[in-house]
Parts: structure tokens; sequence; C-alpha cells
């Protein structure tokens, strides 16, 4: 039995059943958080005035004495953590990924990066999906801005599981690793037992007959993708996905292999196409595997105020806009 | 500690060598700054031949201070002290901004021992240790261990430094002292033209620090400054030191137009000959 198959079978039992459980990332963090700091003394949590909405809460009422409320102040927060990480700490620091690492970009390459510093940045809140705080609150561009500094790691978990995971493996990475999460309850893909590993992707989908297609997803989106691709495997039409939650390193392997097997390549990402996940795709297919790819994100534009799952579709990346674009590939 | 005449005139011909050096390696590099790293020359000599708890033979001994440079422009006189107090060989510092260079043009805490963060880009340095202190404090809180954040004072225009300020305030950061190069130049010309900083006192007293202000060119001053920090508790302490840029050298002194710029190497072999008929007088 191939890795793949293993892996689907540690998915949640309820994928395909329209009651799946929804749990954020964020709390997937909060929780992941709690839980190393229970294990190593040495890790430490800043916020800067968000401690609730990012979950870091958790971890602030548990150890007290380890945690730095900084204010509103998100580029002396990445410094300050850079400071606590010279001393022995591993500092995780947390905001909307707007501002960290959005304000706070120039600091987190210098004074983490640069530095070399054991820092874990955490954005949440990023996506369209954020909805109603409208474009100034979407992070769209976070990949494209972590992924580009040198040293940084960049995990965008699909799910609460994932998430969780994400923080106990970054806790075991010395050196910054930028972690993203989003705002809102989404399906819980994974389970407890699925298996997780910084740079490692997974097929989450393999289809019964040969696939055509491989779609490359990152972060909840994922979700839309296994959907429309359980109904294209009943009309016949073959589509693997591929979860990417490492977006640096690549999973260069996995990715390459998917390109060889199939004639075109989508990926899903909800966050600029310019920069994003599937850039950094097509940066090493163009290399290693020139294949066609079809690219579905956010098309040079900014977010704005909505219910999450009409800009998901306003911005194409629901269900059906995954559909028409996979049909349109096949004519 | 006490500081008596001996040590004092020690300090002053260790200075003088200091600034030989800073401009001998800048005169070789061809490109750096000359006005900072003069002014803050008599600092530097003070902390690393006096004050500081180091081991320049153990830079990564675990109890020593912390010096942070957050103006890592002036890194010529940090370098040339370093090397003077036995960090790494006096030679080396022909290699500053030069390929492949431990010296790196802003310091990297990589490239060279003893450098406690890499700093370049303006107003993040005293974030960085107020993290350190903060830290310190956590592991453990009878720490004797200071930690010194030396600053410009240009870069208190950057909003981060205010953050930084304000956090430090509502820590009570005993552990914490900030020395601000008061030489009232940026490279476009004064402070206080560009963007005045005065009342300086006032604006980091009203944010719970206690300050104390210094002739940054005496020893004694410089002295009783970090002793007074040390003993002050429930607060950060900032030392605003004013000093001549370029000081020891006429050509150089208070000219903003030597922020940025090396001597030439005929400049350079004048303000080393200045410099040591005046150590003699």
């Amino acid at each position: 039995m191939s890795d793949s198959k293993k892996v689907k079978m540690d998915l949640n039992k309820n994928l395909y059943n329209k009651n799946i459980e929804q749990k954020s990332t964020r709390q997937g963090y909060g929780e992941g958080l709690l839980e190393v700091g229970g294990k190593n003394k040495n890790v430490v949590a800043l916020c800067a005035d968000l401690t609730h909405s990012t979950y870091t809460h958790l971890f602030a009422d548990a150890f007290p004495e380890r945690f730095v409320q900084v204010g509103v102040a998100e580029q002396n927060m990445a410094s300050v953590a850079s400071g606590m990480s010279a001393m022995g700490k591993i500092p995780f620091i947390s905001s909307y990924a707007m501002f960290s690492p959005g304000r706070n970009w120039e600091q987190i390459r210098t004074t983490i990066c640069y530095n070399n510093s054991n820092v874990k940045i955490i954005g949440a809140h990023a996506g369209v999906s954020v909805g109603p705080d409208g474009g100034t609150h979407q992070a769209i561009e976070d990949i494209a801005i972590t992924r580009v500094i040198p040293r940084m790691t960049v995990l965008s978990p699909c799910d609460f599981f994932e998430a969780k995971k994400a923080v106990l493996e970054a806790t075991k990475i010395k050196g910054p690793v930028y972690i993203r999460l989003a705002r809102n309850n989404t399906p819980v893909i994974t389970t407890e037992e699925t298996p997780f590993k910084v740079g490692k992707a997974q097929i989450f989908y393999e289809p019964k007959n040969h696939a055509e297609i491989g779609i490359i997803a990152t972060g909840s989106v994922l979700y839309n993708a296994l959907m429309v691709v359980k109904e294209l495997d009943k009309e016949g039409i073959g589509v693997k996905v591929l979860n990417l939650a490492t977006i640096k390193p690549l999973d260069e392997k996995s990715i390459v292999q998917l390109a060889k097997e199939v004639k075109c390549i989508v990926t899903v990402e909800e966050h600029q196409i310019a920069g994003g996940m599937g850039s950094a795709v097509a940066e090493l297919l163009a290399q290693k595997h020139p294949i066609k790819i079809e690219f579905l994100g956010i098309k040079d534009e900014f977010g704005q105020s909505g219910k999450p799952e009409e800009l998901i579709k306003y911005y194409g990346l629901d269900q059906g806009s995954i559909k028409k674009v996979i049909k349109n590939l096949l004519k | 500690m006490n500081l008596d005449d001996k040590k004092i005139k020690e300090l002053t011909k260790k200075a003088k060598d200091i600034r030989i050096s800073i401009i001998e390696s800048l005169v070789e590099a061809g490109s750096g700054h000359t006005a900072g790293p003069l002014g803050m020359a008599d600092i530097f000599t003070a902390l690393y031949f006096h004050n500081l708890v180091h081991d320049p033979k153990n830079p990564d001994w675990k109890d020593r201070d912390r010096l942070i440079l957050s103006n890592g422009h002036i890194c010529p006189v940090l370098y040339a002290t370093m090397a003077h107090a036995g960090y790494f060989p006096k030679s080396d510092l022909k290699k500053l901004r030069k390929f492949g260079s431990p010296l790196q043009g802003h310091p990297h805490r990589e490239w060279l021992k003893g450098l406690e963060t890499s700093s370049g880009p303006l107003g993040s340095g005293l974030s960085q240790a107020v993290g350190m202190a903060i830290a310190e404090r956590m592991n453990n809180k009878n720490s004797d261990k200071f930690f010194y954040c030396l600053m410009s004072d240009g870069e208190l225009q950057e909003g981060q430094t205010w953050e930084a300020v304000m956090l430090a305030g509502k820590e009570k950061l005993t552990n914490l002292t900030a020395i601000i190069d008061r030489n009232n130049i940026q490279i476009e010309g004064t402070t206080e033209d560009i963007m005045p900083l005065e009342p300086l006192d006032e604006k980091f007293q009203s944010f719970n620090w206690h300050v104390i202000e210094i002739d940054g060119h005496n020893f004694e001053s410089i002295n009783n400054a970090i002793e007074e920090a040390k003993a002050i508790t429930e607060k950060p302490v900032v030392i605003i030191a004013y000093t001549i840029p370029g000081k020891g050298v006429k050509e150089f002194e208070g000219k903003y137009e030597w922020h940025g710029k090396p001597p030439t190497k005929e400049e350079g072999e004048k303000a080393i000959k200045e410099l040591r008929k005046n150590f003699q007088n």
C-alpha cells in the first residue's frame, strides 16, 4: 500500500458528511501553544492586544509569567521576540497576519531572520474569509512576503488539527517559522492521528481512475477542492489532490511526481496569485517539469466586506468555481 | 566601579588609540561613517575597559553583560574597541566592509563573535534589548546582568523606538540602560532642523524612565552615570550623552557632512597626526 493510501484513511471519517465538525485554525494554534508551553518552559508568547482573537489567551492564562502583552505595537513585538530568543527563549508572536508579518515585515526580516532568531510568527485572520471587516484586515499577501525571506519556514495548515500540529512541529525547528491562520470555523479535514511533517505534502484524494488533473491546495479552501473532486470522480473525471501545508521548504518530490502523473496542475489558495503558493509551485515546475498550471487565487485586487462564503465565491475559490475551471481545462 | 586618575589617564590613551584605529579602518574601507564613531569613542572605551562585565576571550560567556548597538552604522567604533579589548586581532580592522569580512558594513552577529545582534535599520535595537532584559528577568529574578543599548538621537524619530520605550517603562526594566548619542546631527542636517527631539529628557520621564544627562567625553561623568543607572530601581534608565560628532579631529567636529563619509588617505593621515599631537599635550 502506498503512503498516500494510508494517509487518506487517516482523514476525518465525516469528511464527506454535510454536518462535518467545524473548528478554526486559530483555535488549533491556541491549543497547540498551550500544549508546547506545558512541555517546554522556554516557550514564551507575546501578543499585540489580540490575545483572545488569536487564542493566545489559553497560554497567557496558564503561564502568565511567560506571556508579554506589548500593546498595539507589532514592530516592537517582533524585535522584542528576537531579543528574547537571544536569551534562549522560543517566542511565539501573534497578531492578525495583516499586521504581523504585514506591518512589521522589516523587523521580521532583519531582527528575526537575518539574526537567525528562533521566533515563531503567527498570522491569524489571513485570507478574504475574514469577511465583514473588509479589505484592510484581509491579508492576502502574507505568503509572498514571508516565503521570500531567507531561513523562513512557511506553514499554512488546512484545519484545526494541522494548525495544532504545525505549532508542535514549529517548536522543534530552530529558526524562524511563519504559521498562517484563518478566522473562521472551517471543516475539520484531518484527525488527531493524521501524520504531519514540515516539508511533506500529502495526497488527500486519489481518484478511482487515472488522474488527469492535479490540484495543489493550501489552507481551508482545500476542503472545497476535496468536495469537487469527489463529485467529479463520480462523473468519471479523475483529479488528484495534494495538500500543501508547508509552502517553504517545498516538498519538491511530491509536487514533481504529481506533475508527472497529470496533464495539468491547478493551484488553490486564499492569497494573491502573485508570489503565493501557486507561484512557489510554478517556480519549481518551470525548472523540474514544465506543465500547464491554472492558478486559483486573488487576481491582483484587494479584498472587501461581505460574508466569508460570498467572498470565497466572488474570488473564485468556492466549489462551483473550482469545478468550472476543471471542466474547462478538460474541454 | 571607582575611577581614579590613573585609570582616567589609561582610558584617555585607549580612546585616542581607538580613534586612530577608526580612522585607519575607514580610510582602508573607502566608505563608512566617521562622525558618530569618533564621537562615541569615549563611551565605548569606558564600557569595554571599565564598566562592562565581559570576557573578550570567551564572548559566549553566559553571565556577561550585553551591549546592544542599535545604530549599527557607527560600528567602526564598536569594531575598533572590540579589537583593542582583545575580541579579535587589530589587523582585522583593515577588513572593514570588505568582501567576506567578519566586519560587515553594518554588524551581523553571525559573522563576528561578540556581537549580540545584527543592526543597521534604525529603531529596532532598543526593542531587542528590552526583549533580552525581559527574558533575563524570567530566567532569573535575582540576575545582576545589565543590558546596555547604545542608540543614536536620529533614530528616536523611528516610531518603533517609542513602542520599546513604552514597554520598558511598563515592565519597569531596572536591568536596562539606554545610552543615547546626543550629537545633534543626522544624515541631512541637525536633528532640531529635520525633526526636533527636544525636550528629550521630559519625553523619557513621561514614559516612566529615569533620565541622566552627561558630557559624553568625560570619563568620570560616564562612570558616575552608569553607577547611578545600576542603583536605580523600579525604572529603566536612559543616559543622554552629549557628544561632539567627529570628536578629536577639528576638521570633522560638529559637521553633519561627516556623518556618512570616510576620510581620504590624506585627511586620515592629518587626523591621526592631530590626535597624537593633542594627546601628548
